[in-house]
């Protein structure tokens, strides 16, 4: 058991794997409700949290770290509403005025105070993943990395959360007023759901860093919510993307030697990138495809509507054949092609020879088309 | 070290006039992204530079300004389309397409850091100055080419200052007299990049959005009027990244960009504050004010309803049954109507509460307010 502890490459996966799933149970409220900046705002000025935690008292991991350095997050937030609410600021600008004090102020007590912790500048931004299982306490007898525990502890109280408070928050993002009116203090949820992002962003501030917290954060719900409807399925989602970039960031950055916290971070992109082209309903290739259906379904009923106009008419030798859907409807060789092959599959069209003919479902069709008032979903009105 | 030293040193003059430039450009293009409501896209840009500082270095292999600077707009200028992208053809909302442009980008150049840090060579150290900015190792070079940007920047602002107006404040209006809005609004977006690129150096990569959106911020707090608004945020750029690189300049150890940032938010905490008609302390005197006026007028109101309903002029009431009746103290609006003359204290019987009675003024004052009353009921 304890060999499982002292293995670097699996601590590392491990706290990789802790950090995306405690970020992706929070994260996908964020998205949902519009408010993904505020973790950025939240995770930049957490460092002045941590460096002032740090000065007081000394501690620099545990329990009373990451609730204390919490409340920086929850203040940030608590100043930039109170910034927008006094009118004077735009709410974005307001985020944008608020964090870069806090932070401004952390990084300087770091140069003044801490110049040989290891909390120092270039760890606040890049997070030391590699070494986290350095760095050890001892758990029920074993040795156990510190940023794995204290990360697991905030993975099951965000769990927790979110699996207690479950329809409360769920109704709190789609419809704050309901839930208001319902007396469940939408607002008071919201911040416990940030001071968790706060507790949640300490904790792994030492494993990837105040900036790409906020990649962990954010886009693995924003990929889960272009694949998904539903919000279960969107947390799980969520999960499963952080851990895919999780594992698969830790052995791409071993096998090219750079940055784990950065190539971890870098997946989650990958992850979205893959969402946004190939996603099922919401992906751009899957709506390029649903568009190039619409054109031939369009162009087909174009074809049964010619086709019907003609059927009795005298110039039906000259219309109702093949080559007049590329003389008369101007379509392309190709198209017509596939037009005509659209409207044979479907049972719209029959081929005589060079003669086109329309089939009852297709005249049943071109009628629908031609005289809708007749109709009602396709079927004739009795 | 004497003034006259201190003035005459090299490095400070750099670092002054550098920082000197970096506020005028952040604050004159600041000021379109702030009131733009763009202020989180100049977040996102100023990291996305920082893959952008480590593929010009990689190009060119050295730690050479105008390289670096070329790569960090172009990959500020990839962001703010990835933005652009992903908010119009993904089902993204714009703060989620920010946040992800700003932490992906950011992690790209995390790793292409660890790809300089893996080549090895002592001119790596000078990259990481970029994410919080280094004022003192600007030299004199640099200064050319960062106030080369800035020049373009501000002749394009003046050039295009009435379609950049029209645009800020009212894009349908300028959609509908045929501007071509979305080129003018990737043109300011660009311009944003440009200031961060600016600001690289002084600021880093993780404060310049601070750079961009304290001095425009602040700088609305005392004007109306776009033109004012403008230098006024140049000005106070100016002011603060001077303040903060001087400081971090002498000080050893201390980074540029926090320091130049708090100094800017010192200045926008005072805006905030104490400005003139926007300020936080202004309105609330402006309260008040108004509160007084209006117990004054309470009171004299009810002073004339007393003497109507006595049908005596000169009817003294009672300092008490006015409190009772207002529900408040009433002794120091009294006391401001009796200093402006419209008021008397009255004679009245020992052990008694005070008295007031009206002065002929006072009541011509309270007939005047009466009637300005009914005739707004009416």
């Amino acid at each position: 058991m304890q060999a499982l502890f002292d293995n670097p490459a699996l601590m590392i996966v491990a706290t990789g794997l802790l950090v995306g799933t405690a970020a992706a149970l929070i994260g996908p409220f964020l998205v949902l409700r519009q408010n993904a900046m505020l973790s950025d705002a939240i995770s930049h000025s957490i460092v002045f949290g941590i460096v002032t935690v740090w000065l007081l008292t000394g501690i620099a991991s545990g329990p009373v770290q990451i609730a204390g350095a919490a409340l920086t997050g929850v203040l940030t937030v608590f100043l930039t509403e109170a910034l927008a609410r006094s009118g004077r600021v735009k709410d974005d600008a307001a985020i944008g005025l608020v964090f870069p004090m806090l932070f401004s102020a952390g990084v300087l007590l770091l140069n003044l105070y801490a110049r040989d912790v290891h909390i120092d500048a270039h760890a606040v931004l890049l997070g030391e993943i590699g070494f986290v299982w350095l760095d050890t306490i001892e758990v029920a007898g074993y040795q156990m990395p510190q940023a794995l525990v204290w990360m697991g502890a905030m993975t099951l109280v965000n769990a927790a959360f979110v699996t207690l408070f479950w329809k409360e928050l769920k109704l709190a993002t789609f419809d704050p007023v309901l839930a208001q009116a319902f007396g469940l203090r939408p607002r008071l949820l919201f911040y416990a759901l940030l001071f968790l992002t706060s507790g949640t962003a300490v904790a792994a501030f030492d494993a990837v860093g105040a900036i790409l917290f906020i990649a962990f954060v954010i886009v693995p719900p924003a990929t889960a919510y272009l694949l998904t409807d539903r919000l279960v399925t969107m947390v799980l989602i969520g999960i499963g993307v952080a851990a895919v970039s999780s594992i698969a960031g830790y052995f791409l950055a071993v096998a090219w030697d750079v940055s784990i916290g950065g190539m971890m971070a870098l997946m989650t992109g990958v992850c979205l990138v893959l969402a946004c082209l190939f996603g099922p309903r919401y992906g751009l290739v899957a709506g390029l495809q649903r568009r190039a259906r619409q054109a031939l379904e369009n162009e087909a009923r174009a074809l049964v509507v010619h086709l019907a106009t003609h059927e009795r008419t005298e110039d039906r030798a000259e219309e109702n054949v093949a080559t007049a859907m590329r003389t008369h409807l101007g379509w392309t060789n190709e198209r017509a092609r596939q037009v005509l092959l659209r409207g044979l599959d479907h049972g719209l069209v029959l081929r005589e020879g060079e003669m086109l003919r329309l089939t009852d479902k297709g005249r049943a069709e071109a009628e629908a088309l031609l005289q809708p008032w007749l109709y009602e979903a396709g079927r004739p009105v009795t | 070290m004497n003034l006259i030293d201190f003035l005459s040193d090299y490095t400070l003059q750099n670092v002054a006039m550098g920082a000197a430039i970096l506020g005028v450009v952040s604050g004159v293009l600041g000021s379109f992204a702030v009131l733009r409501r763009q202020s989180l896209v100049g977040d996102a840009l100023s990291h996305a530079a920082l893959p952008g500082i480590c593929l010009g270095f990689l190009v060119v292999g050295a730690r050479e300004l105008g390289a670096i600077l070329t790569g960090a707009l172009a990959t500020g200028g990839l962001a703010a389309l990835t933005i652009l992208a992903l908010t119009r053809l993904s089902r993204l909302k714009t703060d989620a397409a920010i946040g992800i442009s700003l932490s992906v980008f950011f992690a790209l150049g995390v790793v292409l850091l660890t790809v300089i840090q893996g080549r090895g060579g002592a001119s790596q150290a000078g990259l990481e100055t970029f994410l919080f900015g280094q004022a003192a190792a600007i030299l004199r070079g640099d200064l050319w080419i960062m106030g080369a940007i800035t020049l373009a920047a501000l002749a394009a602002v003046m050039i295009f200052w009435k379609e950049f107006k029209l645009v800020t404040f009212d894009p349908v209006f300028a959609q509908t007299i045929g501007l071509p809005v979305t080129l003018l609004e990737i043109a300011l977006t660009v311009m944003v990049a440009l200031a961060v690129v600016v600001g690289l150096q002084m600021v880093g990569v993780v404060l310049m959005a601070a750079m961009v959106i304290a001095p425009a911020v602040a700088a609305r707090q005392w004007t109306r009027r776009l033109e004012h608004m403008v230098i006024l945020a140049a000005l106070i750029g100016m002011a603060s990244g001077i303040t903060g690189a001087l400081i971090s300049a002498t000080a050893r150890g201390l980074a540029t960009g926090p320091l130049i940032v708090l100094a800017a938010s010192a200045i926008v905490v005072v805006s905030i504050l104490f400005a003139p008609e926007r300020g936080v302390l202004w309105e609330a005197l402006a309260r008040v004010r108004e509160r007084r006026a209006l117990r004054g007028r309470q009171v004299l109101d009810t002073l004339l309803q007393l003497t109507r309903t006595h049908a005596d002029p000169s009817y003294p009431a009672e300092q008490g049954m006015l409190d009772t009746y207002h529900g408040h103290e009433t002794r120091a609006a009294l006391e401001r109507l009796a200093a402006r003359g419209f008021v008397n204290p009255a004679r009245h019987m020992p052990g008694e509460g005070d008295h007031w009675v009206l002065t002929r003024e006072g009541l011509a004052e309270a007939e005047r307010l009466d009637a300005e009353i009914s005739g707004a009921n009416r």
